[in-house]
């Protein structure tokens, strides 16, 4: 087998799922570990947080949030397109 | 931004290969794969598990599911094991599954149990809904949909995953994370193909034609499953691996009508990585499918149509019976079976007078009348008396307890809403209490598509197969959301207990096969190409997948018919030919989708095949062909399976009953669990 170099750039993409906070983040890869997508890549520096490599193939489903062990250190949102709407409850005379 | 000195960070093992030896071996470790595995090992044998992902928080209930279906041994179900089946099959006009239907209705609360021992939570043991009308005191249980019968339960569904992962670790079976199946191993003998289903007796009648490749060549084999072939989707390393028996739990095609590039996660309802590779491996080796011409007009994709599931306002599933009202604050009523208002929410959860139960959940869509539950009204009919879009959820106007349950439990253990929904809604601030949340479509989908636009949904087609969940290689079981007409998360946990046990039986007596070095180099090749193609020169796993996905729209979309199909085969031949060898990918991660992309190819083909072979239209197939418009012919009315080998298309009808008497021929089969399980009550 002829040996190939891998190279690696985060694609872009309109949205971005996942922000980290640095200042709550250990870098212990626990999200990286469970993403069912393997999206997450873990930083190149040790103790920093990982990489959101494929933003475009995230599905969402929040298991890196569930498993990370410092609430906050990463958050998930919807594409602004997908925030559904809500409103004050309205009452009736009827 | 990266850095621009960032590297690959899992090595590179491309071109290494390691043979790994099992008597059991798992493809896929979602609900179905993990239970399985646990069979298997339990029967003592040595079992390994491959999952693309991390088994830990993979497939569909990855992150959850809130309702366990059809749990009719439960110490408060009203409902037997029979009835619900058979309730299946008939709703479906045959068009079902019924072998494992009943599995699910007659083994799926074992499951549950299981569940419960693993360390997953199935009961309300802390209380925190005591008293309420959907809990049984004594168990703790709580159940959903139907109040009177008690046959839906209500379950912590996040706590699962992480239990049967503990529990895969405990038994000691080899957990393969971050590996890709990518293709069978088979070993070819002569004498005659194995038939599902196996008895003749059931299969009654059965005719054979085939179309391209020779006659000589086909149909002549005995085939007979000898372990797998995949792949290290972070290293690139190459694995063999030889089992005695295998099962197929790799969920079903996705990506064939749907597709965005964007936002590529969010095409499908299942996850992402769920793309039918099982059916299109089974294809390439020979196996036999049903209903692959079944395809719904989509129901759910959340690029740029749908809405985050579960988290807009709607009625069903998770969020069933909440209130629903207009634009002006008006409710919006329920009504039973024969269009009686119901006056409480209370109501909202019991049958019809003269009605012993209703069906509800996963592939209930618009139910017979027979099993028809409460609903609001009709959509035209709401129009009709002037009710105004848009609609809401409105769970501030329900008891307390139904509100808590949907909005807190409910939403909250089902997949994909403890954080996207409940988390993020609840940052947002949304109080159940003080807001409405907005409806987007007609029903749960929160979205109109085009007809165009297809999905495999509500029991769509995959791997046909016998009373053990057998397909027609030899050694090789599937299980779960592989299997035809499947549906739910209780389907994949009995399925997968009872397809891991009857491998397991048949690896005790059957030899390691022997692997052959052509198929394995072969596969290497196939499998690293896109590496060996410059990134500036090659076309990229979108590009292909995009092209798929616009083909399927045109030549197999809501009205097929010969030409057009044929087309199709013709358009997705040349991609073969033409684009295929120019694939790219510069890592591991990418080659993954590569190959998802060849698969969804494959799929495709299977698909056009599938929809040329049934030459009438069909209502519960949802399926419409301008050149033969009856609807539902009685000849027609039946299994057309369909299998490759050697380059020919071949079919053979099957009837719908095939599996006879649902009771009875489980009972032939399964002695040894019943005795396991009467022996486990008593003690
Ligand atoms: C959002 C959502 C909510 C749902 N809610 C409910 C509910 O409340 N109640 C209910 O009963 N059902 C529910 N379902 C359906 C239910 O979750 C599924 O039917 C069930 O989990 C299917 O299990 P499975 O094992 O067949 O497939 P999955 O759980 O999807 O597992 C398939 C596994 O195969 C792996 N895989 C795929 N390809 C390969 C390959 N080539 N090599 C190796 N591994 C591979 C995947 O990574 C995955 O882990 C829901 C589904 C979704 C998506
Ligand atoms: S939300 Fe799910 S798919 Fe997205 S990064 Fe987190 S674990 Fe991965
Ligand atoms: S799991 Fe949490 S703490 Fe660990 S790396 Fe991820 S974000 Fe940081």
């Amino acid at each position: 087998m002829k040996k190939v170099e891998f190279t690696v750039e985060q694609v872009p993409c309109s949205t971005a799922p996942l922000k980290y906070d640095e200042t709550l983040c250990i870098g212990c890869n626990r999200c990286a570990e469970v993403c069912q997508c393997d999206i997450l890549l873990p930083s190149a520096e040790k103790g920093k947080h990982p990489i959101v490599m494929y933003p475009g193939e995230c599905y969402y489903c929040g298991a890196c949030v569930m498993v990370c062990p410092r609430p906050g250190a990463i958050r998930l949102s919807h594409p602004l397109m997908n925030r559904a709407k809500f409103v004050p409850v309205k009452k009736t005379e009827e | 931004m990266v850095e621009a000195k960032y590297s690959w960070p899992y090595g590179n093992e491309v071109g290494q290969e390691e043979t790994i030896e099992s008597d059991v071996l798992v493809l896929g470790g979602g609900l179905s794969g993990c239970f399985a595995a646990i069979a298997a090992a339990r029967k003592g044998l040595s079992v390994t598990l491959v999952e693309k992902g991390a088994v830990e928080r993979s497939g569909s209930a990855g992150t959850g599911f809130d309702h366990w279906e059809s749990a009719c041994t439960n110490p408060c179900s009203k409902v037997t094991p029979e009835e619900i089946a058979e309730a299946y099959v008939d709703e479906q006009d045959w068009y079902s599954n019924g072998i494992a239907h009943y599995i699910e209705c007659r083994e799926g609360y074992d499951r549950l149990l299981d569940l419960e021992s693993f360390g997953g939570k199935i009961r309300d043991t802390e209380d925190e809904f005591a008293g309420a009308e959907f809990r049984d005191e004594k168990t703790k249980l709580m159940f959903a949909y139907d109040y009177e019968n008690k046959f839906t339960i209500r379950v912590w569904g996040s706590t699962f995953k992480p239990a049967l992962y503990r529990e895969l670790k405990r038994l000691g079976v080899r957990v393969m994370d971050r590996t890709e199946a990518t293709a069978l191993l088979v070993e070819k003998a002569s004498g005659s193909r194995q038939e599902i289903p196996a008895e003749k007796a059931l299969a009654g009648m059965q005719e054979e034609k085939t179309t391209g490749g020779s006659q000589e060549e086909s149909g002549n084999s005995v085939l007979r499953g000898i372990g797998a072939m995949g792949m290290n989707v972070r290293t690139g390393k190459f694995y063999v691996l030889r089992a005695k028996a295998t099962v197929m739990a790799m969920s079903r095609p996705a990506r064939v009508w749907l597709f965005s590039a964007d936002t590529t996660g969010l095409c499908e309802f299942r996850p992402m990585q769920s793309i039918g590779s099982g059916h299109a491996m089974g294809w390439r080796a020979g196996m036999e499918f049903t209903m692959m011409e079944k395809t719904v007009r989509a129901e759910f994709s959340a690029a740029g149509r749908s809405f985050p599931p579960y988290g807009a306002g709607n009625n069903h599933n998770t969020w069933y019976a909440a209130t629903m009202v207009d634009a002006r604050g008006v409710e919006i009523p329920y009504v039973d079976r024969d269009g009686t208002e119901l006056k409480t929410v209370s109501e909202r959860y019991y049958p019809a007078p003269g009605q012993k139960f209703f069906l509800k959940g996963g592939v209930i869509d618009n139910p017979k009348y027979e099993y028809r539950g409460p609903e609001t009204l009709d959509f035209e009919e709401l129009m009709k008396r002037g009710y105004q879009l848009p609609f809401y959820a409105d769970l501030s106007r329900m008891p307390e307890q139904e509100r808590r349950v949907i909005w807190g439990m409910m939403v909250g253990e089902e997949a994909k809403t403890k954080i996207p929904i409940y988390q993020n809604y609840t940052e947002r601030g949304f109080d159940p209490e003080q807001h409405m949340l907005q409806s987007y479509g007609t029903g749960w989908q929160s979205a109109n598509f085009l007809e165009q636009e297809r999905q495999f949904f509500g029991a769509p087609g995959g791997v046909m197969h016998d009373w053990d969940l057998k397909t027609n290689l030899d050694g090789v079981y599937a299980a779960g959301d592989q299997l035809y007409a499947s549906d739910c998360a209780g389907f994949a946990c009995a399925t997968g207990y009872y397809a891991g046990r009857k491998a397991a039986e048949y690896a005790k007596t059957a030899p390691l096969g022997e692997v052959c070095r052509a198929d394995v180099e072969a596969e290497q090749e196939r499998l690293y190409a896109p590496l060996y193609v410059s990134g500036e020169d090659g076309v990229s796993w979108k590009e292909l997948n995009m092209a798929i996905s616009k083909a399927m729209q045109n030549y197999c979309g809501g009205v097929k018919c010969e030409a057009l199909l044929k087309e199709g085969l013709d358009l997705l031949e040349s991609f073969e030919q033409e684009i295929v060898p120019k694939l790219t990918a510069a890592n591991p991660h990418e080659l993954m989708r590569v190959h998802e992309v060849l698969d969804i190819l494959t799929v495709a083909e299977l698909v056009l095949h599938a929809s040329l072979a049934r030459k009438s239209s069909s209502v519960p197939l949802c399926f419409n062909r301008s050149d033969y418009p009856e609807l539902d012919p009685e000849n027609d009315r039946k299994h057309i399976v369909i299998h490759r080998e050697n380059g020919a298309v071949t079919t053979r009808d099957v009837p719908l009953g095939f599996f006879g008497k649902l009771k009875t021929e489980y009972e032939k089969r399964n002695q040894d669990y019943i005795q396991e399980v009467a022996a486990r009550e008593k003690g």
